[in-house]
């Protein structure tokens, strides 16, 4: 069930990015399992409350990834497909990033890289203060952890003990520029995450069952922020976009939209 | 104008007594609450006080997630720090979404004294002003600081308000109304205005007794927001007075000279000057020394007010 949702949200960012003629595919790929298993089994949300004072929330912080939070919320119901393929157009309600005011299901605008996992202590704080027992979900990039921001937002969450807070890093091993590892290693990534004193897990971020065994450890662990840094194929789905850092900011021409979506299962 | 208060106490009083009739009052700083006074707050109310350490940015964007969950944080630190290193958030994750976060500055300005140019915010009412969705507020005194909290608690959206570090005159009487967007007519006058905001309107109002003492009758007007700006106290006093003196504690590029001399431009250009840093940085002294030496005193104002009357 999660895989056929999973990869109707891959083709919902296909038709999207190539209807907009600019936008992410390789990141919003690589996260699509991950959002599937959120949206699908985990989070409680309702498509039909979005504003549902006791839902789970979700933040994407890596905001250039909206395709795939725009797909996945399609799927799931909070407002019609049809409007992914007005992404990016003037007027439309999805904008090239996350803008929570225009987008029912959207918590946090988010695009600047690191402020929405910021945000999202915010919202675990507050959570915490009222005494709710709601948890917060953030999806980061790789890339994204260069930013400081992420470091300062890393160490409020362990000395405020956020154990409703997950945190997932989307770790595909690319940026715009190359690999992480040329442009800026962020390894011994794990190392880090421990030692600002985060419960950390790795996991293969394709398979369902380690993503759920992952999401299920996280809301086990009280007193502490949970990372699960999940190993993810950028472009994963699409065999051209496997592994080419090029698809991280460039939009399928059609006949190249059309293969993406033929391997998929078809345009429907 | 005997007695002296900072108007960063006045806004940690604030703080404590808004907390005891808004529950969904949060407060944060960055490890300068005695300085910045929120430790006030924290006294009072200690599970609603977040410590973020020095982490700038992280404060902002904390405070913006907390205002998602419909709480209302005041998220304090120095003028500095706030305005200039934690900009972009304040951009993108409070004010893009107009989110109801107000960033409180203390220790803004030249007054900030001995720590010299690096702790000396001059630019931020300029930088505040220029994000839309931001109202920028500067208050005078002790009296006008404390209204001020209160009106940012119940304003709904991003407000960034200025309060400073010495102690300075109070102007007002406990009754004085504070309305966001609305300029006070402190002192009536008719052959110039002297337009000031912040601790200049002390400095403002001691020039009107010097200029009446040479016969010359200046209205003075308190610009406590400096966004939005009232276009009308401004437009009327152009058209009574027939010339402008601007006066604040900041760069004359981007702060209230530049927000007047827009309005004057579109609507009523009369004779202006401006009284403020002139695009320089400052260094360490004592805040009297530095007002002199920066020319932002009483006698400079009298000195502009009088060129402005000459160009009429």
């Amino acid at each position: 069930m999660l895989k056929k949702n999973a990869t109707e949200i891959r083709k919902g960012i296909i038709k999207a990015v190539h209807a907009a003629g600019s936008g992410h595919p390789g990141g919003s790929l690589s996260a699509a399992d991950i959002l599937t298993t959120l949206y699908f089994y985990k989070m409680k949300v309702d498509p039909k409350n979005p504003k549902w004072e006791e839902r789970d929330r979700f933040v994407l912080s890596k905001g250039h990834a909206a395709p795939v939070l725009y797909a996945t919320l399609a799927e799931k119901g909070f407002f019609p497909k049809e409007e992914l393929l007005k992404l990016r157009h003037m007027g439309a309600m999805l904008q090239g990033h996350p803008d929570m005011k225009r987008v029912p299901g959207v918590e946090m605008s988010t695009g600047s890289l690191g402020q929405g996992f910021s945000c999202s202590i915010g919202m675990t704080l507050s959570s915490k203060l009222d005494g709710k027992d709601t948890r917060v979900y953030a999806l980061l990039g790789d890339g994204e952890v260069q930013e400081g921001l992420v470091w300062e937002a890393a160490m409020a969450a362990s000395h405020y003990k956020l154990g409703q807070l997950t945190a997932i890093l989307d770790y595909n091993g690319m940026q715009i520029d190359g690999l992480n590892d040329e442009v800026m290693t962020i390894n011994p990534i794990k190392d880090k995450w421990e030692s600002f004193g985060w419960h950390v897990l790795e996991i293969d971020g394709h398979n369902f069952e380690e993503i759920i065994k992952a999401l299920d450890e996280a809301e086990e662990i009280k007193d502490q922020p949970t990372m699960i840094i999940a190993k993810t194929i950028k472009g994963k789905g699409v065999s051209f976009m496997e592994n080419q850092v090029g698809w991280h900011g460039s939009a399928p021409k059609d006949e190249e939209a059309e293969k993406a979506l033929k391997e998929l299962g078809g345009a429907n | 104008m005997s007695q002296k208060i900072a108007t960063r106490e006045a806004y940690g009083k604030a703080l404590a007594a808004l907390g005891k009739v808004n529950e969904n009052v949060v407060v944060l700083d960055a490890d300068l609450s005695k300085s910045t006074k929120t430790a006030m707050f924290q006294k009072e109310f200690p599970n609603r006080f977040f410590n973020m350490g020095i982490a700038e940015q992280n404060l902002m964007g904390t405070a913006a997630g907390f205002s998602t969950c419909g709480k209302i944080p005041f998220a304090s630190t120095f003028a500095m720090f706030a305005t200039g290193r934690a900009f972009e958030i304040i951009r993108n994750s409070v004010c893009y979404s107009k989110l109801n976060v107000k960033v409180c500055a203390t220790h803004a300005g030249i007054t900030v004294g001995e720590d010299g140019a690096s702790h000396q915010a001059l630019e931020d009412l300029a930088v505040m002003r220029a994000i839309p969705n931001m109202v920028v507020l500067n208050p005078a005194d002790a009296v006008s600081a404390e209204k001020a909290v209160f009106a940012m608690a119940e304003y709904d959206g991003p407000a960034y308000a200025r309060f400073g570090r010495a102690a300075v005159p109070v102007i007002y009487d406990e009754d004085m109304t504070f309305e966001i967007g609305k300029g006070i007519e402190v002192k009536e006058g008719k052959d110039a205005t002297i337009i000031a905001t912040g601790i200049l309107v002390a400095e403002a109002l001691e020039a009107r007794e010097l200029l009446s003492n040479e016969g010359i009758e200046a209205r003075v007007i308190d610009m406590h927001t400096i966004k939005p700006i009232d276009i009308e106290i401004i437009v009327k006093a152009a058209n009574e007075t027939g010339a402008i003196v601007t006066a604040e504690e900041h760069n004359v590029i981007g702060g209230l000279g530049s927000a007047v001399a827009e309005v004057l431009v579109e609507n009523k250009p009369v004779p202006m000057k401006r009284i403020g840093t002139q695009d320089t940085f400052g260094e360490s002294g004592k805040p009297k020394e530095l007002m002199e030496k920066y020319e932002l005193t009483a006698k400079d104002i009298v000195k502009a007010v009088k060129s402005v009357i000459k160009m009429k």
